[in-house]
């Protein structure tokens, strides 16, 4: 089946930061050493995506869970909070 | 900020709201730094909390018009396969009187900034829009305070709470707390599904105002360690699912996917059919339990919640572990004042009051449980059909004489688990959890 996350995204609100809190540290070891490249899955916002040779970062539908830190066996992404008062916020939680 | 508190609390969650209202009550200066822009706004767990450790803090919480979803009488959990499953029910007439909410579902967003508002009420200082980027240490390296992404950035305090939840890159990079490692978080995606409020009264057979809840586990987590979750709000649904981060990465498994699938599954359709999803958020479990916790204090700082991995996967508790111990970690401030020792040696006493409560006894008790579930995929792969399997067999009506029955039920499990390898998964079950 094909979800679009797109779709779920769009109930969320965000508050969003001109400038993202996620970043690849080397976008090299992505391709010359990550053969898995797990980020493309577990994220579930997809804030990761495959765009012809790199991988771009999404940043604005982050949900701040911390999984693509954790999970990148490379630990290639630079990971913070947004901003204070910047990103998702939860009406119900 | 050039004013100095007696205690800055890291997060304004369960823990963190907790120490602040005990903290309050005993008239020290505590100020509580929330970074997302009103308590709740980044907070999520499945929807259950639990009346006894929250009156042991607010008392009067159902008077104070605690922001409750529906008092849960039901507690279903379901073993499900691809197609169908077992379910099994427990209610009590006691749920709706003497034990009312026990149990009962709640908002974080609407809950966190109610509680918050009482740790207001009674004094605490709670700032929102604020994130805690760095611990402020002395040349003894004892926490005298924090370091925020406000201008005026810095803010000393002679004690330091870190209640900021599983997903701490505070902890990490401080050193506080060893960054999490994959296999010890459950990552879990949830939505959030508005249905009109006589709807869930009449689908799940309660009267207005009572709640189910409802555990899943089977083949619905794609063969990985992991749970789902069904739970009823006053006019909306929880529906969730997850699963061992780790497991997420060696299977490929998107999580929204999974998500999108389980609410197709026979036995959840019909539960949440019509419903309109209005959010859709995810968050860790801090799964690892017993074993991945940090050292709880230092000098100068403590740690409680999610923070310290403190979390009961087989009973999905959390909140309550968080509030506890967020109420002993303020007790133990109190102290600190009183002897004006801030020193981890001053701090000592969190650590014996969580050991004798059922926070570290139910921990330490259920150590082993989260590397059984690691250690035996069966039971999200072969097990849950085994169980279906036997009970289609035992349950078709046909001209076969019940003794034959029996034999093709035994085969259908065999057939799916082999009965040594079943032994061994009872044998382990129990000695994960005596």
């Amino acid at each position: 089946m094909i979800v679009r996350v797109e779709d779920k995204l769009f109930l969320d609100r965000f508050n969003v930061d001109d400038e993202s809190h996620l970043r690849l540290v080397d976008p090299r070891v992505c391709f010359e050493r990550c053969g898995d490249q797990p980020c493309l899955y577990i994220c579930p916002a997809n804030v990761y995506k495959l765009v012809d040779d790199r991988i771009a970062v999404n940043y604005e539908g982050c949900l701040e869970c911390g999984s693509c830190r954790i999970g990148c066996p490379h630990f290639n992404i630079e990971w913070r909070f947004p901003r204070g008062g910047y990103g998702v916020r939860h009406k119900f939680g | 900020m050039e004013e100095s508190f007696d205690a800055a609390i890291v997060g304004a969650g369960p823990a963190g709201i907790s120490a602040a209202c005990v903290l309050a009550d005993g008239n020290s200066k505590v100020v509580v730094l929330e970074r997302g822009e009103y308590p709740g706004s980044k907070n999520m767990f499945g929807g259950v909390l639990y009346g006894r450790h929250l009156a042991q803090i607010i008392p009067d919480y159902v008077e104070r018009n605690c922001p409750i979803e529906r008092n849960i009488v039901e507690s279903r959990l379901s073993y499900l396969t691809e197609e169908g499953g077992l379910s099994f029910a427990y209610r009590d007439a006691a749920f709706f009187g003497q034990l009312r909410n026990n149990a009962f579902t709640v908002g974080r967003a609407k809950f966190d900034r109610w509680f918050a508002d009482q740790a207001r009420a009674k004094g605490a200082l709670i700032v929102g829009s604020t994130v805690v980027t760095g611990l402020l240490k002395d040349p003894a390296g004892r926490v005298v305070g924090v370091r925020t992404d406000r201008a005026d950035g810095e803010l000393r305090a002679r004690v330091v709470l870190l209640a900021d939840g599983v997903n701490s890159p505070l902890a990490a990079g401080t050193g506080f707390r060893p960054e999490v490692r994959p296999q010890n978080v459950a990552l879990a995606v949830k939505e959030l599904i508005s249905l009109p409020e006589e709807v869930i009264d009449q689908r799940f057979g309660v009267s207005p105002g009572n709640g189910v809840t409802n555990e899943i586990l089977g083949n619905v987590t794609c063969g990985m360690n992991g749970v789902a979750f069904l739970y009823t709000n006053r006019s909306s649904l929880s529906i969730g699912i997850g699963a061992n981060l780790a497991d997420f990465a060696r299977e490929k498994v998107r999580p929204y996917e999974m998500l999108e699938n389980f609410k197709l599954h026979p036995m959840i359709a019909p539960l949440i059919k019509d419903g309109k999803p209005q959010e859709y958020i995810a968050h860790w479990l801090p799964e690892g339990g017993y074993d991945t916790m940090p050292k709880l204090f230092g000098d100068g700082f403590l740690i409680a919640g999610d923070s310290a991995m403190m979390f009961n996967a087989l009973h999905r508790e959390g909140s309550n572990l968080a509030m506890t111990s967020g109420r002993l970690a303020a007790e133990t401030i109190l102290e600190a004042i009183k002897k004006n020792d801030f020193s981890a040696a001053g701090l000592k006493g969190y650590e014996k009051k969580l050991q004798d409560s059922f926070v570290l006894r139910d921990l330490k008790k259920y150590r082993r449980f989260p590397s059984f579930l690691e250690t035996h995929q069966d039971l999200f792969t072969g097990l849950p059909r085994a169980a279906s399997g036997a009970a289609r067999e035992m349950l078709t009506v046909d001209d076969l004489p019940k003794k034959a029955r029996q034999t093709l039920a035994w085969k259908a499990i065999r057939g799916q688990v082999r009965p040594l390898r079943l032994l061994r998964l009872v044998w382990d079950a129990w000695r994960s959890v005596r």
